[in-house]
């Protein structure tokens, strides 16, 4: 089951990375992380996530910190 | 059992959080430089001269020896520290503003040098960290904070095309520029970084790298659409390509 980690304290909310994933599976959550940025959640109920990593290679601040494929 | 195809690079610092802006790619930048030592093992032997611009807490990111030089002055650095220590692997990471305007003399005579360091320039069009100003690659019409009306030909004249420059210096031996707008850009970008660290490895002499990159906040527009006008402005004039590999071609200059 492929599947990503999230670091909500590193995500600063620019949002690139919903617009990459292939399936849209990163959606804007509810929450917001300590500095105040309403952060990004991964939400993958179907087992769609591919691990094709293209989020993680988007993402400007290391906030999607593993990706996991298989 | 699943396996992992995404970790932090072990030469960026443990619990990094980085200082940019949100959706800058200079992040990704640093990041790619990252893998890259990590995938050539350079990470004991390394030693990164920083810029100032926004690069300037990059000692504080990558976990590498490093030295932080005045404005313009990294590849001047550079060249004494590889002369001193030949066996350390150099490499700076520089702004547009500090490579091609303040520090110009400076990098195009380490190349005309053949100086055996690599180079990594972020082009975004503007002098960010001082907040927006024209910069020496500012594209024609381009509105920054001292260009209110847009750049003038007439006033300011046209913007340099760094990667060209420095392929024409019979010293350097990889000129590239490449982009990050797509995840296919962005490895390319590695690609080229890579090959850039593999010249000096290899002694051949000065390999640089030109990234195109964003600056969402003094463009005042959305990191997505930051992206779209690096797609549909910059890289129409400044095309991403390889200017010249003296792996493949010898010394003569091949254009893209």
């Amino acid at each position: 089951m492929s599947r990503i980690v999230i670091d909500s304290e590193k995500c600063k909310a620019c949002y690139l990375c919903i617009n990459e994933c292939p399936k849209k599976l990163i959606k804007i959550g509810n929450t917001a992380n300590s500095l105040g940025n309403r952060v990004v959640e991964f939400d993958d109920p179907n087992n769609e996530c591919l691990g094709c990593a293209m989020c993680a290679a988007r993402c400007p601040d290391l906030a999607i910190t593993e990706v996991y494929k298989g | 059992m699943a396996t992992q195809v995404f970790k932090i690079p072990e030469s960026l610092r443990e619990d990094v959080k980085y200082s940019f802006c949100p959706g800058c790619d200079h992040g990704v930048a640093v990041r790619l430089v990252a893998e890259v030592l990590d995938e050539l093992e350079l990470r004991e032997k390394s030693v990164l001269v920083a810029s100032i611009g926004c690069s300037v807490t990059l000692y504080d990111f990558l976990n590498v020896d490093s030295i932080e030089a005045p404005h313009g002055r990294a590849l001047a650095e550079a060249t004494g520290v590889k002369r001193a220590c030949p066996d350390k692997f150099v490499f700076t990471y520089q702004g547009d503003g500090d490579f091609a305007s303040i520090g110009l003399a400076e990098s195009l005579h380490a190349a005309l040098r053949g100086e055996n360091v690599s180079a990594i320039c972020i082009n975004n069009t503007t002098y960010g960290m001082t907040g927006g100003q024209l910069g020496p690659t500012t594209l024609l019409g381009q509105v920054t904070t001292t260009s209110p009306t847009g750049r003038n030909l007439e006033y300011y004249g046209y913007p340099i095309k760094i990667a060209e420059h420095v392929a024409l210096c019979d010293g350097t031996a990889y000129s590239a520029r490449v982009s990050l707008d797509s995840v296919a850009n962005i490895r390319k970008a590695k690609q080229a970084i890579k090959k850039a660290f593999e010249v000096q490895l290899q002694g051949l002499g000065f390999g640089f790298v030109e990234i195109l990159s964003t600056c969402p906040t003094n463009w005042k527009m959305t990191p997505s659409q930051a992206h779209d006008r690096v797609r549909d402005e910059m890289m129409k004039i400044f095309v991403p390509g390889v200017y010249k590999d003296v792996t493949t071609d010898g010394t003569t200059h091949k254009m893209r």
